[in-house]
C-alpha cells in the first residue's frame, strides 16, 4: 500500500504537480459544433471489437456511448442444444482469457442441482487452476494496458510468463486457452507425475519476476501521469452499475465472492484482496497487479493441501439435472460471473441466463469518459478491464 | 504497379521480385476472439513470427500486405471485414485462423455468426484449430510464402488466385507450389 499513500491528487490532463488553468481569450462565445467520433469496430485499443462513439467539444469528451454486439454468439440460445457435458466446451469461449473459470462455474451450477458431492482433490485442484488462470488472464491486461499506452516491452514481459503458465497448464489439461478440464462431479483426468513440482518452480519464478513489472510500469513516471486521476470511479456509481471485480477494488470495496461466500474450498485458506482508494486508473491497474500477488499465495497454500483421492465421480451415461433452478456465483479474474441455469428434467439446460462481468464493468465507460481528454479516453478505455466476447456473450 | 499487372516478368527476376515480396509481409491483425491471443503469443517472443519476416505493425489496412482474421465473425462485423480488406492493396494475401473464421467453429449453429470469412473475402490459407496454436500460424505463413515464391503476380492482379491452402488436409507443403 505503499505506493497509495504517498500518491497525489491531479487533475485529469495535467502533468503531475502541475495545475491546469484555462484562460478563456474574447466573449467565451466562439461558435464550436460537437463532432461525433467513432472508435472501433476495430481499433486496437479497444482489444477486440467493442465501439464506442464520442461526441466531442474540442478535446473533452461531452458524451460517451458504448455500442456492443459485435461479438454476440448467441451463447444463452446455444447453450440451450449443447448437453451438460458440451457447454463447458462452449462457456469458456465467453471470456475466452478465463476459460477455467468460466467451466468451473457451470461445473458448480449442475453440480448443485445434481446435490453431488465432489471429490476433496477435485475440489483443490479446480482452485489451483482457476488461480494459474487468474494469473494468465491478468498478465495478459497488464501487458495490453502498457501497450495501449505506448509501451511494446510489457507485452513481450507477460507473454513469457504467460508462456510458461500455458504450458504447465497444458501438460494437465491439453489446452493451451480452453481447457475442459472440469467436468460433473470433478475433473477430466488427474494431474500428471511432476505437476506440483512444476507448478511451484513456477510459481517461485513469477513471484521473483513480478518487481519487474512494478519498476518497469507501476514505477514509470509517464504512467503516473497517464494514469493517476484518469478517470475516477465513485464507490457510490460502482456500486449501483454493478461494477466487480479489480476495477470495484480499485474504489476501496473489497468485495469477492472467494472471501464473502466461499465456493470450493476458498474458506480453508487465507484470500487476500488488495484495494485501493481513488478508484482512478492506476489504482485499477494497482490491483490488477497486486491481485497476482495474492493468486500467488493462494497456489502456495494450495499446494500444501492437496489429498490424495479421486478426481472424479461416477457418473450415469447422460447427465440430467433435475427439474428446477439454481444460481451460482464465481469470482472470475475480471469480476463476478454467475450462471443462472434452469432444468426441466431434460438433457439440455431449459435456459442458462449469465451475468458476466464485463458488461458490468463497462457500463462504467460513460461515466468515467464525460468531460476527460480524448488522449484519456484511451486510457480509461484500456483501464476499464473487459473481454469483449464476454460483454457481448 | 504500372507495369507488373501487364507483363510476365522474366523467370529470374521474378524469383528475386516474390522472394523479396515473402520476407516482408507487413501484417494487419484482425483480432476478433479467442485466436488473436494466440496470434499476439505467435508474435511475441517465443514463437516470434517476425522472423519469419511477418511485421505486425502494420499502420492500418492501406499499408498492409497481409490480413489475418482471427476469431469469430459475427454477422454485425462482417462489413467492416469486407471494408477493410478491400481497404488494402493488391497484391493481398488472407490467412483464416481458427476454426470460426475457417466455417463457423463451435458457433456453427448460431444465429449471428457468420459461418466462415471466405463468404466475404478469398482465402488464402485456411489454419484451423480451436485456438490453433502458435506453431500452427507459423506454419500457415510458410505455406503462404510457398505460395507467394512461386504466383505469378500478373495472375494474381488479374484475380486468378489459387486454390486455398487448408493445413493439415493438403498435400504436403513442399509439393504445394511445384505443381503451379
Amino acid at each position: 500500500m505503499s505506493e497509495l499513500e504517498t500518491k497525489e491528487r491531479i487533475q485529469p490532463g495535467s502533468a503531475p504537480g502541475e495545475d491546469v488553468a484555462f484562460e478563456i481569450i474574447g466573449d467565451g462565445d466562439f461558435p464550436t459544433t460537437d463532432m461525433s467520433l467513432s472508435i472501433g469496430p476495430a481499433h486496437p485499443a479497444t482489444h477486440g471489437v467493442f465501439r464506442i462513439v464520442l461526441e466531442m467539444d474540442g478535446e473533452r469528451v461531452k458524451r460517451a456511448t458504448p455500442v456492443i454486439g459485435y461479438m454476440h454468439r448467441g451463447f444463452e440460445k446455444l447453450a440451450e442444444y449443447r448437453d451438460y457435458r458440451q457447454i463447458k466446451a462452449l462457456v469458456n469461449r465467453h471470456d475466452w482469457l478465463s476459460g477455467f473459470s468460466n467451466e468451473l462455474g457451470v461445473a458448480l451450477a449442475v453440480e448443485t442441482m445434481l446435490e453431488m458431492e465432489v471429490p476433496d482433490r477435485a475440489q483443490w485442484i479446480r482452485m489451483l487452476m482457476a488461480e494459474w488462470n487468474r494469473i494468465l488472464n491478468h498478465l495478459m491486461f497488464i501487458g495490453s494496458y502498457a501497450l495501449e499506452l505506448g509501451a511494446i516491452t510489457p507485452m513481450f514481459y507477460a507473454f513469457r510468463e504467460r508462456d510458461d503458465i500455458q504450458a504447465l497448464m497444458e501438460s494437465a489439461t491439453g489446452g493451451r486457452l480452453h481447457f475442459t478440464y472440469n467436468q460433473v462431479g470433478g475433473l477430466k483426468i488427474d494431474l500428471p507425475k511432476g505437476f506440483l513440482q512444476e507448478s511451484r518452480r513456477i510459481s517461485t519464478q513469477v513471484r521473483e519476476r513480478l518487481p519487474d513489472y512494478d519498476d518497469l510500469v507501476l514505477g514509470n513516471e509517464i504512467f503516473h501521469g497517464r494514469t493517476k486521476g484518469v478517470g475516477p470511479l465513485s464507490t457510490d456509481v460502482a456500486l449501483s452499475i454493478g461494477v466487480t471485480g479489480p476495477t470495484l477494488h480499485a474504489t476501496g470495496v473489497p468485495e469477492d465472492s472467494r472471501v464473502t461466500e466461499p465456493y470450493l474450498k476458498y474458506g480453508e485458506i487465507d484470500v487476500k484482496v488488495p484495494v485501493g482508494e481513488n478508484g482512478d486508473a492506476f489504482d485499477r491497474f494497482y490491483c490488477l497487479l497486486r491481485r497476482i500477488d495474492a493468486s500467488l499465495d493462494i497456489i502456495d497454500q494450495v499446494h500444501d493441501h492437496i489429498p490424495a483421492g479421486p478426481v472424479n465421480s461416477k457418473l450415469p451415461k447422460m447427465v440430467k439435472a433435475p427439474e428446477g433452478a439454481t444460481y451460482v456465483r464465481t469470482e472470475n479474474p475480471l469480476g463476478q460471473l454467475g450462471y443462472w441455469l434452469e432444468s426441466d428434467g431434460g438433457r439440455t439446460p431449459w435456459r442458462l441466463k449469465m451475468r458476466t462481468p464485463s458488461f458490468s464493468n463497462v457500463q462504467a465507460i460513460p461515466h468515467l469518459m464525460e468531460g476527460a481528454l480524448l488522449p484519456d479516453a484511451i486510457s480509461i478505455l484500456g483501464s476499464v478491464f473487459f473481454v469483449v466476447g464476454d460483454i457481448d456473450r | 504497379m504500372g507495369l507488373m499487372d501487364q507483363v510476365e516478368l522474366p523467370q529470374p527476376v521474378k524469383y528475386v521480385f516474390n522472394w523479396g515480396r515473402k520476407y516482408s509481409l507487413w501484417c494487419f491483425n484482425f483480432g476478433l476472439a479467442c485466436c488473436a491471443i494466440e496470434f499476439i503469443a505467435a508474435s511475441t517472443s517465443r514463437h516470434d513470427f517476425i522472423r519469419h519476416g511477418v511485421i505486425p505493425f502494420a499502420h492500418g489496412p492501406r499499408q498492409a500486405d497481409l490480413l489475418v482474421v482471427s476469431g469469430t465473425l459475427t454477422d454485425k462485423m462482417a462489413p467492416a471485414v469486407k471494408r477493410l480488406y478491400e481497404e488494402m492493396a493488391e497484391p493481398k494475401y488472407v490467412i483464416s485462423f481458427g476454426s470460426c473464421a475457417n466455417c463457423g467453429g463451435p458457433y456453427w449453429d448460431s444465429y449471428s455468426v457468420t459461418k466462415g470469412v471466405d463468404q466475404i473475402i478469398p482465402v488464402d490459407v485456411y489454419v484451423p484449430g480451436c485456438p490453433p496454436r502458435p506453431e500452427a500460424l507459423l506454419d500457415g505463413i510458410i505455406a503462404l510464402q510457398h505460395r507467394i515464391q512461386n504466383e505469378s503476380l500478373k495472375d494474381r492482379i488479374a484475380g486468378r488466385r489459387l486454390d486455398p491452402v487448408t493445413l493439415g488436409a493438403d498435400a504436403p507443403l513442399a509439393l504445394e507450389g511445384s505443381s503451379s
